[in-house]
């Protein structure tokens, strides 16, 4: 082996200071990408000589619990690939205006004689001048700004709109708080402090998923991926953890090492596939079947034939099977109603919130109980029966609740329960009991005797039971699933009984993985419910290795509770404008005109409510107060105060009476009645930290033609079917939005789109936090080097924006203001237990009552020329009404009044006092941190404390080991922080234990924050029972003919249909690094269409064809890659791609320029989550309210002949 | 004996998750310049498929690594004798379009372009002209492609399995995939070293890392034919040919090297490994069959008295010495048996280690006839006319041996030179730790079944758990073992240290040229 020289000189290796020289750097700054990824990792920037040049993960993570693998390294392809974009040719580096509007603008202010609100108001009046620059957009002719002129514009379109149509027409959308938390805040608290809205992002992703608040009264709470390592069987649904969860997937790989079995749900082969123990490839979006038939082995096997007591005590206690239900009949028929009330019973019919409170029966006595624990226990004036303790809540006295009254009966009534599958009605004996209410005589049974009946489990009762296992016309068999998921039964049966064998053996630990794969279906909630009852009937949920653990976004924002009073600028403005974007988006961007008629794709039965089209309901939501809409009346909410002066009110109370007048005399319109008049357009929209004009905007030609009034490739027509209520316009509106204004880093999508582009500073340039729910650790993000070129902090942004808008106001609208706010009935406050039944006012069925029968009315001060010294400056509203989240509360003098006097803190003289400053980004952060229960450990405390009162029980032991805990900001630049446990969170995570939901609540007694306080296998709100989805169901996913994608596009010649998946993708995170180059170049330089061989040969496709996916809406054009992991019957298009970047033009749509992925989508709404006013059914932002699916859409690929440029 | 040390690895593939977070880390840091776009001395492929650069397993056509031929090891296509006499003329290159012919895009356009009638957008360009590109190509085309025509279908490892088994593994129950990262496995016979007509490339006595001097070479590209996992790449720009270097500047400051560092698939292992010299040159001159034994067989026990005093005659430092003990790579690969090195046939004993994938178990399809069935469903349903339903359930827990995806003969002809025995046993070992952590665990699995599998496997529960801890739970300091640099001692050997403190990093110290 001669040519192994032992001895080289040392001279000559000299020359490896060549590489060392590389590797040499002078500083490493800890930050983390802001991007939704749900990462939250911690990461060293290097920086050499000035530049960012490289970066590599923090390894510092605190361990956990000896018996979990440590988080380190987190850190996945694109946040390493971030560094690119920093100095890449992509990155906006100074202001941009779109030329045609600037020039027009410059005339239109000459002439004005240097007056900006002339010249604004000038420019809009002229049609054709404002048709012209929207025209334009997207079309490039973007001109250098400085930032003086875009702050000008920007700050005479705010002031402009407020004066002639109110500030509810300013509009802001930035998603994902949790990212990058005080970015998000700027733009948040200078629209609230403005009276403008913001739009909501959770539900408009559809990524909260219904089933959540249905079940749990909790908009998402999930454990973090340590916890997946307890796990002992995981259920994947659908949800691909090597692409969307990278950092996170070494724990399902080493779970499986430590004997833990693994299956994977998904149709195609997904890259989570190679790790399975089994694969199910089954139909995309059926896995709501094959639960639904879990259960039904589960009930039957471990339930009924074995009565695991493991099983029962759990479901007994922790849910909501004890409680009786109403049996009415309807058409002759016994069908599920309502749960019984206390004060249906005489000896209860006068309690305090008796509407709120459910009964049960007692094991021994026979009596009936009133469970403590219930909503009505957790508004009563007198707190401390809000837990879930076996006791009587009038009585004090323990009880067994009656699980079943199988041996109990007075009578078998057969009962009639709908299976949407097969379309198919059962009668089935049910065991009841009559009980007298003071309306009479009535039958009753418990929810888990319906439970049973619906789950097809016969118990040797009478009726339209299944036969056994085997037949297949029988819901919710083994056999009958098999149709719909394509799964033999012999595959169920294994998964069912090692799913229930396990959580015997460990009480509890199996879990459920999911997320988009799943829950972008129009029928999301039925699935997730699906798999939730198959965890709740074993007991696996609320325990360290189970729950249904879903993961889409980072919407995990860990310090809310002082965070959102900051964000939302509570400290000055009491309410805030709120908007639920998935209604707004649908109404506003036309699209509810293309929809039509729910009922033909939602397999629905028959009755009042579901005959309607969705805009009706969405306006019967907004008067009741379930839903907010703004703007929100046809009349600017400024002029209405002053109208309500003129006419003789005299304060706040009088301008409300006075506008509530007005709305019962329907003289004041609600906008979302008359959508397409001017006076309810949106007008101006900010965008930041997202690309809310194409990778979040479904229906995305919609709205560059409606919003935008630019070129679009839609080719849809109105529906057939028109709204009723909702007032109807033969031409829709073209171009709605008078200025779009996008803060970026990068030129996306949504930038290209805009009026002005502003400079953002990106990850590696600021102060921010950043928090998920795949990890327990606080995260910083840090100044690495300076906002490169002319960019600045979107706090610094905004701050410059208030300024700017207030030196405006000084000029052109000094007077202060009186705005009235509509705001809806809300989720964890009194408003809760508001509508027992529904009643519309609006149509006389009862008496209008702010708060009660409707929304909310708020009379709030607007001073447009202090908009800066507030944004600035943390108001007292903190110090006097103190602070909390998801119902929780706690005072906070103390802190707030350190940080006026403490030199850990700035402050600042306002009004003549002082108070603290928060002038600056890291400012913020520590006044966030110091008045957080999950990072200053003295007010967790205080947190329990309240809680203790609501509920009667001891739980302040739970912040003992963090009470000295108190994190800055500097500690988190130097370390990544576990913060403390929290009464705001759900997971109890001392001495280093994993995070999982509902520990708190399993282990504690304390309710879920739901109408029985226990996990809920029954929904009985009157839209529920109305649509069919009470109970847990299973409603098939719609077909092409009946969605409505394709109706134009087969008229040209019926093609094969496929449909459309849009997963999250392995080379971006949404839109971000999709054209990053190091992303495209180990991709294949675009966002391809995954095809199957089998339909790519069909088509005539060959890999890495050019072909067009479109239908009805628009059109993408991308290559082809054709796999054999892709199944037949659908096509893969990973989202995002950009349209900025390798789009060829479009040879279906005329030549134009292809669109991106969201071109092919337009929102389908279920109308069930419009309620209101009901225990978990109340809105919140981001919480509840429809979400926008869109993974039912089909299209049409075809290969593309042509190329052109 | 003559004991060297050597700085190792071990991937375990069952972990990793194909994201190429290692191949950014990699690329940021040391090719991200002109000549070196093409480069990724780092890269991932999903097997099955054809790699980077494509086919790269085929020595029928790149002529890489060594071969056996009248009992003599020769490397097959560009040794120093072949080479000379082709010195200009080099047959056996991989060109640009077998890796890829880097591509940008004018991305400045959508900021600076005019007003339009229509949308601009970027369009790519080529790197090296600067002109518009189709690309048709990239450095990870195949990427979870796992069955297509052009891609899987071509992979070089099929050749040894027949026409129908091969049909099979593309059929979806059937099919599966797995990512393949590959770095320079920093061999102890490299073909690289023993082709450079220049004698640039050395093989780093401290720690094996073998390197080629970019001043010394001089772009004979004679190591890129040699390396038969190509990973010597030709630098365009500087004319010089440059690979991985295990980013010893890294390893020399006790930090991991970036792509192991950056593994958040937490698959990478690093540490020393002390072998024999003396028997290099009969490992690789022995059958195919014997390879891998012949090759753990050099591998030494660092707890042994003898190898340590050995060691401690050639030089190698306590600290050295002191890490080899701590070595994960010891455990992995001669301790437990679990790794193997990718393609062992080609001779040039990698010293970078595989543990090979579990994969899913096989469907069955059942064909039926539903449409009696799918004609009851609710017309608004979307119905799914296919004719089949699958069965993927199994006996046991978890499925057996006989009903994994993938034949063994693939897998074999990856990782042991077509022993389809070897992988039979790493794949039994791997379950026998599952199955034992099932009962520690759970207790589902009754002692008898579990004892009988570890023995089976030859493995006791201690070691089961032994592996278990260093796959599933190990902190970074556990995966990664780096050995002392002692720099110091290197320097002295040219300067004064102490000088050497205030001097590094002023660059290579160029003679002033003073003239008179």
């Amino acid at each position: 082996m001669s040519w192994i020289e032992d001895i080289i000189s040392p001279k000559t290796r000299k020359w490896e200071e060549f590489y060392r020289n590389r590797f040499q750097h002078d500083r490493i700054v800890r930050s983390t990408h802001g991007v939704n990824c749900t990462g939250g990792c911690s990461w060293q920037i290097h920086v050499k000589e000035g530049i960012v040049v490289f970066e590599t993960q923090q390894l510092d993570y605190p361990l956990l619990d000896s018996k979990l693998p440590p988080y380190e390294p987190r850190g996945c392809q694109r946040g390493i690939s971030y560094s690119w974009y920093l100095y890449s040719p992509l990155r906006i580096k100074y202001p941009l205006i779109r030329g045609s509007l600037i020039d027009l603008y410059r005339e239109e202010k000459e002439k004005a004689g240097g007056n900006p609100l002339k010249a604004w108001e000038n420019l809009q009046n002229d049609k054709e001048s404002r048709a012209r620059y929207q025209n334009s957009r997207g079309k490039g002719g973007f001109r250098r700004a400085s930032w003086d002129e875009a702050l000008e514009i920007m700050a005479v379109a705010n002031i402009y709109t407020a004066k002639k149509y109110g500030p509810d027409r300013v509009i802001g959308f930035s998603p994902i708080p949790a990212m990058s938390m005080i970015s998000y805040a700027s733009g948040a608290r200078f629209l609230q402090l403005f009276g403008g809205v913001n739009l909501s992002f959770y539900d408009w992703y559809c990524d909260l998923p219904p089933a959540f608040p249905e079940i749990w009264g909790e908009q998402t709470d999930v454990c973090e991926s340590a916890d997946w390592y307890n796990a002992k069987f995981i259920a994947d649904m659908g949800t691909n953890l090597n692409m969307t969860r990278t950092p996170d997937t070494h724990f399902f790989a080493e779970s499986r090492h430590n004997g833990t079995k693994a299956v994977v749900f998904s149709p195609d082969f997904s890259q989570i596939c190679k790790y399975a123990d089994q694969w199910i490839p089954l139909h995309a979006g059926s896995d709501g079947a094959f639960w639904m038939a879990v259960s039904h082995i589960i009930l039957k096997e471990y339930h009924y034939e074995r009565q695991t007591p493991y099983f029962l005590d759990y479901v007994k206690r922790y849910t909501d099977s004890p409680m009786l239900v109403h049996l009415d009949k309807v058409d002759n028929e016994y069908v599920p109603g309502r749960m019984v009330r206390a004060n249906e019973l005489s000896q209860w019919k006068d309690i305090e919130n008796g509407d709120w409170k459910f009964l049960s029966l007692d094991e021994d006595s026979g009596d009936f109980v009133v469970p403590k624990g219930t909503m009505g226990y957790r508004w009563d004036k007198d707190g401390g029966k809000w837990n879930m303790k076996y006791e009587c809540g009038e009585t004090d006295k323990s009880f067994d609740p009656v699980l079943t009254l199988l041996n109990k009966k007075d009578e078998e009534l057969k009962v009639a329960f709908t299976e949407f599958g097969l379309a198919k009605k059962a009668l089935r004996g049910v065991p009841v009991k009559w009980i007298d209410t003071v309306n009479g005589k009535m039958p009753v049974t418990t929810v888990y005797d319906l439970i049973m009946a619906q789950y097809g489990v016969g118990r040797g009762l009478g009726g339209d039971y299944p036969s056994d296992y085997t037949d297949p016309d029988s819901a919710y068999t083994p056999a009958w699933q098999e149709v719909f998921t394509g799964i033999d039964s012999k595959t169920l049966f294994q998964f069912a009984r090692e799913w229930a064998d396990t959580a015997i053996a460990t009480e509890g630990k199996c879990m459920i993985l999911v997320g988009a794969g799943v829950n972008h279906w129009y029928h999301q909630n039925l699935t997730y419910r699906a798999g939730a009852m198959a965890l709740m009937l074993s007991g696996c949920v609320g325990k360290n290795g189970g729950g249904l653990n879903h993961y889409v976004g980072q919407e995990k924002l860990a310090p809310v509770d002082s965070w959102s009073s900051i964000t939302f600028a509570k400290d000055w403005v009491p309410v805030s404008r709120l908007q639920q974007a998935p209604i707004w988006h649908y109404i506003n961007t036309c699209q509810y005109r293309y929809d039509g008629h729910y009922s033909k794709y939602n397999t629905v039965k028959e009755n009042k409510w579901t005959d309607k089209h969705v805009a009706d309901t969405i306006f019967t939501s907004v008067r009741n107060g379930w839903m907010p809409f703004y703007p929100q009346f046809n009349e600017n909410t400024l002029e209405l105060c002053k109208q309500a002066i003129a006419n003789g009110a005299t304060d706040d109370e009088g301008i409300k009476q006075y506008v509530l007048e007005k709305l019962k005399s329907k003289e004041l319109k609600y906008s979302v009645s008359d959508p397409e008049a001017e006076e309810n357009f949106p007008r101006v929209w900010y965008i930041w930290r997202g690309n809310a004009l194409l990778a979040s905007m479904k229906g995305h030609e919609y709205a560059l033609k409606h919003y935008l009034g630019t070129h679009n490739n839609l080719i849809a027509t109105d529906a057939e079917e028109q709204p009723e209520e909702i007032k109807w316009h033969d031409v829709a509106p073209v171009g709605k939005l008078d200025l779009v204004v996008d803060l970026n880093f990068r030129m996306d999508s949504s930038a290209l789109y805009s009026d002005i582009v502003l400079p953002a500073a990106s990850w590696y340039e600021k102060a921010d936090l950043n928090t998920t729910d795949l990890h327990s650790f606080i995260h910083p993000l840090g100044q690495a080097v300076a906002p490169v070129w002319e960019s600045k902090t979107d706090w610094d942004i905004f701050k410059h924006l208030a300024k700017a808008t207030s030196e405006m106001a000084k000029r052109y609208f000094p007077e202060v203001q009186k705005d009235i706010v509509a705001t809806p009935l809300t989720h964890d406050t009194p408003d809760e237990i508001t509508q027992p039944t529904i009643k519309d006012w609006y149509n006389g069925e009862c008496e209008a009552v702010l708060g009660k029968s409707m929304h909310k009315l708020t009379v709030v001060e607007r001073d447009y020329t202090q908009i800066y010294e507030k944004f600035i400056t943390l108001g007292e509203g903190i110090r006097d009404k103190g602070l909390g989240a998801h119902g929780n509360h706690y005072e906070c003098k103390e802190e707030f009044d350190e940080m006026c006097t403490s030199n850990h803190f700035h402050n600042r003289k306002y009004q003549g006092k002082i108070l603290p400053s928060i002038q600056e980004d890291e400012w913020v952060i520590n006044a966030i941190l110091h008045l957080s229960t999950l990072t200053n450990g003295k007010l967790t405390e205080k947190a329990y404390k309240f809680m203790e009162q609501k509920t009667g029980l001891q739980l302040a032991d739970l912040s003992e080991g963090s009470k000295d805990v108190k994190i800055r900001y500097a500690d988190l630049l130097a370390q990544p922080r576990r913060y403390n446990t929290s009464p705001v969170w759900s997971g109890l995570m001392n001495d280093g234990r994993a995070y999982a939901a509902y520990t708190y609540n399993v282990e504690r007694l304390v309710p879920w924050r739901t109408l029985t306080g226990r996990q809920h296998f029954y929904l009985d709100q009157e839209l529920y029972i109305a649509y069919g989805e009470h109970l847990p169901t299973f409603k098939p996913a719609p077909n092409p003919e009946v969605y409505g994608d394709l109706r134009e596009t087969w008229k040209k010649g019926k093609a094969m249909a496929l449909n459309y998946i849009t997963p999250h993708g392995k080379w971006h995170i949404h839109s971000t690094y999709m054209e990053n180059l190091r992303m495209l170049t180990l991709s294949r330089g675009c966002e391809p269409c995954w095809l199957s061989e089998v339909d790519a040969e069909t088509l005539g496709i060959k890999d890495n064809d050019w072909v067009e996916v479109h239908n009805d809406h628009g059109v993408y054009v991308t290559r082809a890659c054709v796999s054999s992991r892709i199944p037949p019957g659908m096509c893969i298009v990973y989202h995002v791609p950009e349209r900025t970047v390798g789009i060829p033009k479009s040879q279906l749509r005329g030549n134009k320029r292809g669109g991106g992925h969201n071109s092919v989508t337009r929102i389908h709404l279920k109308p069930n989550y419009l309620n209101g006013g009901y225990g978990q059914f109340s809105y919140h932002f981001n919480y509840w309210g429809p979400v926008a699916p869109q993974r039912d859409t089909h299209v049409i690929v075809k290969k593309m002949e042509k190329l052109v440029w | 004996m003559d004991v060297r040390s050597q700085i190792a690895m071990v991937f375990h593939l069952d972990k990793c998750i194909g994201c190429h977070t290692c191949s950014i880390a990699c690329k940021n840091i040391w090719t991200d310049r002109k000549g070196a776009e093409y480069m990724w001395w780092n890269n991932v492929e999903t097997k099955p498929g054809t790699g980077y650069p494509t086919k790269w397993e085929d020595q029928n056509i790149y002529k890489g690594g060594w071969e056996k031929t009248d009992g003599t090891v020769r490397l097959k296509g560009a040794g120093k004798r072949r080479g000379l006499t082709n010195i200009f003329y080099n047959p056996n290159l991989p060109v640009i379009d077998d890796y890829y012919e880097p591509f940008t895009y004018k991305y400045l356009d959508l900021i600076e372009s005019p007003e339009l009638d229509d949308q601009p957008t970027a369009r790519p360009v080529s790197l090296i002209t600067g002109k518009p590109i189709d690309i048709k190509m990239g450095p990870n085309w195949d990427d979870d492609l796992s069955g297509t025509p052009d891609f899987a279908r071509n992979d070089p490892n099929l050749e040894k399995i027949s026409p129908e088994e091969q049909e099979v593994m593309f059929q979806l129950e059937k099919m599966a995939m797995f990512y393949l990262p590959r770095i320079c496995n920093h061999c102890l016979n490299p073909a690289c070293v023993a082709s450079c007509p220049s004698g640039a490339i050395y093989k780093r006595g401290e720690d094996g890392i073998v390197l080629i001097n970019q001043e010394v070479c001089r772009a004979w590209r004679m190591c890129v034919t040699a390396c038969p996992y190509k990973k010597s790449y030709y630098n365009w720009y500087t004319g010089k040919s440059e690979k991985c270097i295990l980013c010893y500047p890294r390893i020399e400051a006790g930090l991991a090297p970036a792509c192991m560092h950056s593994c958040v698939g937490r698959i990478r292992y690093l540490g020393v490994l002390l072998y024999d010299a003396e028997k290099i040159a009969s490992a690789v001159h022995g059958e195919d069959k014997d390879l891998i034994n012949n090759q753990l067989d050099l591998i030494l026990d660092p707890f042994d008295e003898k190898v340590i005093a050995a060691a401690k005659l050639n030089g190698i430092a306590d600290s050295t010495l002191h890490a080899a003990r701590f070595s994960p790579v010891y455990k992995f690969v001669k301790e437990w048996g679990l790794a193997l090195p990718l393609h062992p046939e080609f001779r040039t004993l990698p010293m970078l280690f595989y543990v090979p994938p579990l994969l899913p178990v096989m469907a069955s399809v059942k064909k039926v006839d539903n449409t009696a069935q799918a004609d009851k469903m609710d017309p608004i349903a979307k119905k799914w006319d296919d004719k089949w339903l699958y069965d993927t359930s199994t006996e046991e827990l978890w499925g057996t041996l006989d009903q994994i995806r993938f034949p063994l003969k693939y897998v074999a002809s990856l990782f042991s030179a077509g022993d389809v025995e070897l992988i039979k046993d790493k794949w039994k070992k791997l379950m026998a730790v599952r199955i034992h952590r099932r009962r520690v665990t759970v207790g589902d699995v009754s002692d008898e079944k579990a004892d009988a599998t570890l023995a089976d496997a030859g493995l006791t529960a201690e070691t089961a758990d032994a592996i278990y801890n260093l796959t599933s739970l190990p902190k970074f300091e556990e995966r990664f073992v780096i050995p002392a640099a002692h720099r110091e001692q290197a320097i002295e050997m040219m300067d004064f240290t102490g000088d050497e403190k205030g001097a590094t990093g002023f660059g290579i110290k160029n003679e002033v040229k003073r003239g008179i």
